[in-house]
């Protein structure tokens, strides 16, 4: 099978069962994105494909041989951070840290989803959306934290959505 | 996860051409591969068919809505059209799942997720609609998020979606095509069936059957609400919600439509609720009577008699605001 991940090409022999998530983190080497429920509830694996937000944990590699995946290995390197990378180290966005690549990709793909004017469950209007912080905590509650670092990756979050 | 093979089909044609005794279509997968991780389903081939040219949402020469199957939950929810004259759906949708989640799950396959009754999922007990013939371990059990109505001896599992009850509300059709060629429009209120002593069949849909649009009426008059209560504010599966459009002329409620989630094996609805709320002056008596209806035959399980009386208050609260 063939992929294209973080603009990079690449060719794997896997079993059809293999999902995005166990095919980036065991047999490409990009063990960025996490596993930890692997049932969709937790939102680790997050990652982007064609540019929106998906559970890798659930998708099937076999069906994304034609899309273009980034995941938190694509966004940033240590010497450029991604501005996202860079505010959730500035606000002491985490704590063990196992949440946070899926995270900052599921914020990524949460504010393109602003951007494109997208409404949530708390938007007072499904016209016009203004992200306030109860728009940004509905709209990664697909994201758990163990360490409950909420209100910083809030924090975090909302200062790259005004910059 | 059982192995099993795999075809990519690139026509709606063609992928129920694929379709034999063990198949299964996956589009999103979302509710699918999570259910094969535990080897709740164990399909023996796969046909994909995320590919099919049916994402796009049309207007139909009615004044309502075609909406391809493939369409993501996202894109539905954030369609203009659906924003300005569905907003009941929109805001189903939003109510639903996680940004992750939407962003996969299609509307066809969002109308056929399963339960999440716990013990549907505990492949160590008894379960008639996982293994038929098995018992029934949430009857007894821990049932707080399962059934009042529509239920059976043989099963008490909740439908879990919001979109579909929004669908319910609106008088949605389901269009398909069967691997003999044929089409079918199927009623949303004829889809699903009660569980009754086969839980293990959940719609009227045959063999290799595939969703291929879903079909919206021209918008009702009227306001319109989702309202979903649940036991955490965001990504949780509804206790109770209501789906309502409800229309007001004179001082005196001109049409009342409503659907239920989190009540029953399907998305419900009543039309003996809605026949005793029209032609009368909205009031909490009149909202009230309503509402003991709605719930005169549901049965408690013990762990969620709850359901009863919390569906009772938030139907009559949504029917305030929805003739405020």
């Amino acid at each position: 099978m063939h992929f294209t991940i973080n603009g990079n090409a690449y060719e794997a022999d896997i079993d059809i069962r293999t999902s995005l998530l166990d095919l980036c983190r065991e047999h490409l080497g990009l063990t960025g994105s996490k596993k930890g429920c692997d049932h969709g509830q937790c939102g680790a694996c997050t990652m982007l494909v064609n540019g929106r937000r998906i559970n890798g944990c659930l998708s099937l590699a076999v069906m994304h041989q034609d899309d273009e995946i980034v995941t938190i290995e694509g966004l940033g390197t240590p010497e450029n951070l991604h501005p996202l990378q860079a505010a959730f180290i500035s606000h002491d966005g985490y704590q063990c840290g196992y949440c946070t690549p899926g995270q900052i990709c599921s914020a990524v793909g949460m504010l393109d989803e602003v951007s494109k004017g997208w409404p949530s469950h708390v938007s007072a209007s499904l016209g016009d959306v203004e992200l306030n912080d109860s728009e940004i905590s509905e709209r990664m509650s697909g994201n758990l934290c163990r360490c409950s670092a909420y209100p910083n990756i809030v924090d975090a979050i909302r200062e790259v959505a005004e910059a | 996860m059982k192995t099993f093979t795999y075809e990519k089909a690139i026509s709606p044609e063609e992928a129920v051409g694929f379709t034999s005794v063990g198949t299964k279509f996956i589009a999103g997968g979302t509710n699918l591969l999570d259910l094969m991780k535990l080897q709740i389903e164990t399909p023996e081939k796969l046909v994909d068919i995320s590919r099919l040219d049916l994402g796009r949402i049309e207007d139909t020469s009615e004044g309502g809505l075609l909406i391809g199957a493939l369409v993501p939950n996202s894109d539905l929810a954030a369609d203009a059209r659906v924003r300005e004259k569905y907003e009941v759906l929109s805001r189903a949708l939003l109510a639903g799942a996680s940004g992750q989640l939407r962003n996969k799950a299609t509307t066809g396959g969002n109308l056929l997720q399963r339960t999440r009754c716990y013990y549907f999922y505990d492949t160590a007990l008894p379960c008639n609609k996982r293994a038929p013939g098995s018992g029934c371990s949430a009857i007894g059990g821990f049932n707080r998020i399962l059934a009042v109505l529509g239920t059976s001896d043989s099963c008490i599992a909740t439908h879990p979606g919001d979109m579909p009850v929004a669908m319910r509300v609106l008088g949605a059709t389901i269009l398909t095509l069967k691997p003999d060629g044929d089409r079918r429009r199927i009623h949303i209120h004829d889809l699903y069936r009660l569980p009754g002593d086969t839980p293990q069949i959940e719609t009227m849909l045959e063999s290799g059957e595939l969703i291929t649009h879903v079909e919206l009426p021209p918008p009702p008059p009227g306001k319109q609400l989702y309202r979903k209560v649940r036991d955490r504010a965001s990504y949780a599966f509804a206790l109770v919600s209501v789906a309502g459009v409800v229309s007001v002329e004179n001082g005196v409620i001109a049409s009342a439509q409503l659907a239920f989630g989190g009540l029953a094996p399907m998305p419900w609805r009543d039309a003996t609720v809605e026949g005793l709320l029209v032609g009368r002056a909205p009031s909490d008596a009149v909202f009230a009577h309503a509402a003991d209806a709605l719930l005169a035959l549901a049965k408690g399980y013990g762990s969620n008699d709850f359901k009863i009386p919390l569906a009772k208050r938030t139907l009559i609260a949504c029917l305030r605001e929805l003739t405020a």
